[in-house]
Parts: C-alpha cells; sequence; structure tokens
C-alpha cells in the first residue's frame, strides 16, 4: 500500500513534544533499532512512514518533496527553504515550541525604542565608528525582508551561529535578531527587545510539502491522517 | 543560471563583449579592469545601501595580511573610479569596464546573482549635459550594435527633487531626515506625513528622556536614565545617546510642515510624462509654490538641449520624477533602458550622474561624474523569442 513520509525532530525537547502530540491522537511513534539509527515506526495508522531528522533539515526535505510530510519550526521553515509558499503548506500549529524571532538593542540605548529609532542613530553611528550597525543573528533571511519591510537599510548583517545575544557586550555586534521563548535571556545580557521588532512568533508547525509525490494513494492516505490528527491537511 | 557557457551561447557573448570593447575604445574610453574580491572593510561602506545589502561578504584571512571580511565585486564603479582618484581627481578621464559582477537576491527572485556588465564612466567632464548627453546615446549606440530590438527608455533627475528639499524653508533637521529617506519612498512619504501631522504621544520613555534632555545638566539627567535601564555595553557610547536625546528634544519642538509644502513635494515627485511637458509643469508647479530650484531645471532644460543635438528626440523622452529613487548612486540625470517585451527580464542598460559620490571615495570636492553600463546576457536574451528566452 501507498506510505506517506513524514519526517519528525530527531532529538531534544521538540521530537518529545511531537511524539506526544502523535500519542493524543492514538499514532504511537516509536524508534526502531538502536538509539542512533534515525528510522521509526508508526503504530496506530496504517501507510505512515517515519524518518528522524534534525529539526534544521526538514525545510530542506519539505521543500524539494523528499518528504510529504514534517514537523518543524516555522521560523526554520521560513528561514530555510527560500520561495518557500510555493512548495510547502503550514498545516497546523502544533501548540507547542513557541518562539519569538526579536530584533534586541543594548537596554541602555534609552533613546532607541523602535525600528525607525534603530535607522535614525544608523548614520551618526556610522559618523562615530566608522561602519554600520551590526546585526548579528542566524535568520539572515527572514531578518533581511523584515528590516527592509520597515524601511531600514543601514546596516549589515553578521553571521552568528551561537550565543548571539553576548555579541553586544563583546562589541562584535550592536544589534541582534534571535529567538526568545522569555524575556530572562535577554535580560541576562542587559538586552531589550523593540516595541515593533516582533519579526515571527513561531511554534512547532506540522507542514506539508506540495513539491512531494501525490499520486491517488497518497492523497487517500492523506484524507485518513487528517481524520485521525482532526486536522484540516490540504495541498 | 548556466554553470557553463559554451558553442553558440559563448560565441555570442564573447562577440557581444567584442563590440561594447571597440565601441567604447572609439569613443575615446580606455578599458580598465579590476580585481573581482577586495577589502570588505574598505570599500563596502561607499555603496549604497541597496548595494551595500546585496554584496556577498565573507570571512577572509587575506593574502593581504588583513584579517576582515572579503567582499565579491558587486559593481565596477567604486573600484574603477577609486583608482582613478588615487592619482589625481582634477584631470578628465574616461574609462570603460566589463566583466561580471555578484549581488545576491531576495529568495525566491530568479534574477541571476552573478551577471555581466560593460559600462563606461565619464569623470571630470566640464559640460555636465554634454556629458549626459554622450554618455545616454552611446549606450544607446552599443544597444543598437547588439540588436537589442524594441527598447522602452525611461528618465528621472534626481537633482530636482533634491534640489526641492534644499530650496523649502524647513529645519536643517527635517530636510536631511527627508534627504536621507529619499531613497525609501514609503518611509519618506511616512515622514512627511508625520511632519504635517505634528510630533504623536510620547512614551513614556521617550517623554522622560525629552524632559531630560530640555532640563538643567542634560548629560548627567540623561545618563541616569540611561544607567537605570541597562548596564552600557557594546561600541555605541552615553554621549552617542545623550546627542540623540537633545535631538529628539529639538525635533519634538519643531513647527509642524504646512501642508501646502508637503503638497509640493508629493506634486512635484509625481510628476510624469514626456520630459518636455514634464520640464513645464514642473518649472509651474515650482513658480506657484513659491520656490526657486531654477538651476536644476535649467540643468534639466540644458540636458535635453543637448540630447536634441545629439539627434535624439529628447523632449518625447519618457521621464518620472521618482524615477531612480532605488538608485542610491546617483543624484541627477539617470536613466534605464528595458526591452519594451521583456519585462521579465533584468534591465538592458542603465546609468546617470554620481558626482556626490566622488566625495564619498576621496575627492575634496563633488568631481563630475556620469556612468552607465550594459548588460550583455539581458541583451542576447532580449533578442530570442518571448517564448524561448531565459535569463
Amino acid at each position: 500500500m501507498t506510505a506517506l513520509t513524514l519526517g519528525l525532530p530527531s532529538k531534544g525537547r521538540l521530537q518529545a513534544d511531537t511524539i506526544g502530540w502523535f500519542a493524543a491522537r492514538g499514532i504511537d511513534i516509536a524508534r526502531t533499532g538502536d538509539a542512533r539509527q534515525y528510522a521509526a515506526r508508526a503504530r496506530g495508522i496504517d501507510g505512515l512512514e517515519v524518518v528522524m531528522l534534525s529539526a534544521g533539515e526538514i525545510p530542506r526535505e519539505l521543500a524539494s518533496g523528499r518528504i510529504h510530510l514534517g514537523v518543524t519550526g516555522e521560523d526554520l521553515i521560513r528561514e530555510r527553504a527560500p520561495g518557500w509558499q510555493d512548495r510547502i503548506v503550514l498545516a497546523a500549529g502544533l501548540g507547542f515550541g513557541h518562539a519569538d524571532l526579536i530584533v534586541a538593542v543594548p537596554a541602555f540605548w534609552v533613546d532607541v525604542e523602535t525600528m525607525a529609532d534603530l535607522d535614525e542613530v544608523a548614520e551618526a553611528f556610522r559618523a562615530r565608528h566608522g561602519h554600520g550597525l551590526r546585526i548579528a543573528t542566524k535568520y539572515h533571511n527572514l531578518t533581511r525582508a523584515f528590516f527592509q519591510s520597515k524601511g531600514v537599510a543601514d546596516y549589515r548583517l553578521a553571521d552568528s551561529q551561537g550565543a548571539t545575544e553576548a555579541g553586544p557586550k563583546n562589541q562584535s555586534c550592536e544589534a541582534i535578531v534571535d529567538i526568545t521563548s522569555s524575556g530572562g535571556t535577554l535580560r541576562a545580557n542587559h538586552l531589550k527587545p523593540l516595541a515593533d521588532g516582533l519579526i515571527l512568533q513561531s511554534q512547532a508547525t506540522l507542514c506539508l510539502s506540495r513539491a512531494a509525490e501525490w499520486g491517488d494513494g497518497e492523497r487517500a492516505a492523506l484524507a485518513r491522517l487528517a481524520e485521525r490528527l482532526g486536522v484540516a491537511l490540504t495541498l | 543560471m548556466n554553470a557553463v557557457r559554451q558553442g553558440e551561447d559563448h560565441a555570442a557573448i564573447e562577440s557581444a563583449l567584442a563590440t561594447l570593447a571597440a565601441l567604447f575604445a572609439a569613443a575615446g574610453y580606455a578599458p580598465v579592469t579590476t580585481a573581482h574580491l577586495f577589502e570588505a572593510e574598505t570599500l563596502i561602506d561607499l555603496y549604497g545601501e541597496d548595494i551595500r545589502g546585496r554584496a556577498f561578504l565573507f570571512p577572509g584571512a587575506s593574502s593581504a595580511g588583513g584579517g576582515g571580511d572579503l567582499c565579491l565585486r558587486p559593481d565596477f564603479t567604486v573600484p574603477v573610479v577609486r583608482a582613478h582618484g588615487a592619482n589625481g581627481w582634477d584631470r578628465a578621464a574616461r574609462y570603460a569596464y566589463q566583466g561580471p559582477v555578484f549581488r545576491r537576491q531576495d529568495p525566491g527572485s530568479t534574477r541571476p546573482m552573478e551577471y555581466l556588465q560593460a559600462g563606461i564612466e565619464n569623470l571630470g567632464a566640464a559640460d555636465p549635459a554634454e556629458a549626459e548627453a554622450q554618455v545616454f546615446t552611446l549606450i544607446q549606440e552599443g544597444l543598437e550594435a547588439l540588436d537589442a530590438g524594441p527598447v522602452a527608455v525611461m528618465t528621472g533627475d534626481l537633482g530636482i527633487a533634491f534640489a526641492l528639499l534644499d530650496a523649502l524653508a524647513m529645519p536643517a533637521r527635517r530636510r536631511h531626515r527627508l534627504r536621507r529617506h529619499f531613497w525609501r519612498p514609503r518611509r519618506f512619504h511616512q515622514l512627511i506625513e508625520e511632519f504635517v501631522a505634528g510630533p504623536a504621544a510620547p512614551t513614556a520613555l521617550r517623554a522622560r528622556l525629552i524632559a531630560a534632555a530640555n532640563g538643567p545638566d542634560a548629560p548627567g539627567a540623561i545618563a541616569a536614565i540611561a544607567s537605570e535601564a541597562g548596564d552600557p555595553i557594546g561600541l555605541r557610547e552615553i554621549d552617542e545617546i545623550a546627542a540623540r536625546a537633545v535631538a529628539l528634544a529639538e525635533a519634538a519642538a519643531d513647527p509642524a510642515m504646512p501642508a501646502e509644502q508637503a503638497g509640493l513635494i508629493e506634486t512635484a515627485l509625481s510628476v510624469t510624462g514626456p520630459a518636455g511637458n514634464a520640464l513645464a509643469r514642473l518649472r509651474a508647479l515650482t513658480a506657484e509654490g513659491s520656490v526657486d530650484i531654477t538651476p536644476a531645471l535649467d540643468r534639466f532644460e540644458a540636458r535635453l538641449a543637448a540630447l536634441e543635438r545629439a539627434g535624439v528626440d529628447a523632449a518625447a523622452l519618457p521621464f518620472d520624477a521618482a524615477f531612480g529613487r532605488n538608485l542610491e548612486y546617483y543624484e541627477g540625470f539617470v536613466f534605464e533602458i528595458t526591452a519594451e517585451h521583456r519585462p521579465d527580464l533584468p534591465p538592458l542598460a542603465g546609468g546617470g550622474r554620481y558626482d556626490a559620490m566622488t566625495r564619498r571615495l576621496g575627492a575634496d570636492r563633488a568631481v563630475p561624474a556620469v556612468g552607465a553600463m550594459i548588460r550583455p546576457e539581458a541583451v542576447l536574451a532580449a533578442r530570442k523569442l518571448p517564448a524561448a528566452g531565459n535569463q
């Protein structure tokens, strides 16, 4: 029988919450073989194959159509799958993995409360320091698009793959764009979010790949899955 | 984008480049070449914001000894004009270049990130109108020599808007902000609306900051608010924050922009049509508004006359007063030529006047500078039938 391929996060809290979410809907997902293997089995529904992937790989696998469905953060879809709208459907937010992608600046910048303020200080900063404001982030695409939508152009992205929030203190950047699930990390690093600097409210999301093979068998399996999960799964 | 160009495609692009090289050389433009890679720190900030945002930067460990970022050449003008200036700005020169440039495109865009430019720079010419007409007609000749087919021309003159902003009575700070945001039309429009409506109700923090800036011992009072908010971290220092707070306090006291002034700016920027009519309309608008930008409009008129002398039906050239607001390089005459039946293609050619940039590149005054370039790959694509075309 035709099977759908479902990509799930391979580790951590996101994996545990995802498995719990499916279990609550009568689908038990268990790893097959030893724990280092990235194969898993779904019990409680026919025609569903599960592969474990890193959450960061899932956007690409969805975009290329190698998996029919996948669970990952909405932020990762929007950041890592350029032009995703044509190829990926954000079908259902799963209610966990909440994280806000925000723009934050040093809290003692009391003259900067909005994106427009950030833009206004960029010019004087450039004159004083010889370079533009550096915005550290790993979310390059989302940051560019958001800054453009706010009419802010006088900045430079600085790549940061970890401990981004320490950047301003270390003088490797002036401001950051990063995920925050609470304000605690920001406060601990003497940062504050900008009032209109919320780029995205992300959560774990069940996604469909439009690029995958969708024959009659796959569509029938998708309809069964949608009924079991109680969510609309529309290509 | 094809990774390898071969056979007929290779021959066609080589032939197009050779044709343009010969044409530009015959017009007195000396061929120059530039490096593909340069150290980002020294050059990248010289670019306007759009190109700067699209430049490919990556960590260096360069052979020159610097450890800073390297940048893939996003255009030729900055390196060519900078090299010219290194040997003295007080001389006229004409340069021709060709080769690939590299620009990041938006996610999902089909625009190429690497493409060829073949262009010219005309520096230090005594007569601006003649230089502009010469550059424009030489680019037109180039497109004809490549058999580009039917094209659409658009022209503009950024000098008119800048002259208008300079001539209108307004606080210097407001003029500066409008000039700075001129390149982002939506933000510019928002700013004008804010200036007319008067200051919005400040946040509690902003109100405190302004009160501190207006009170006795402003630096101390502002520093107290800042240190209460958080530890001083990063490169930006407390005196920079205090300076901005003072500027905010001053701006809050500025009078609202008269509605007639806002109307004149927006109306002048919306003038479109054949260049001859547009010139007459701009003369009438500014006369009605009692604002004198005669020198800028005279330059526009002189350019049209020079173009007529060069055989162009200049009065009929399509003109849009807002054209070029995405091209931060330029400050005067600006033009773009597209394939008439191929809106899917990037512009085939474009250019304009960029005197002010020479100062950023090290000149002690704005040196007359006009340049333009052709995109041979786009031209070759335009020659193909629409259905078969690709880029």
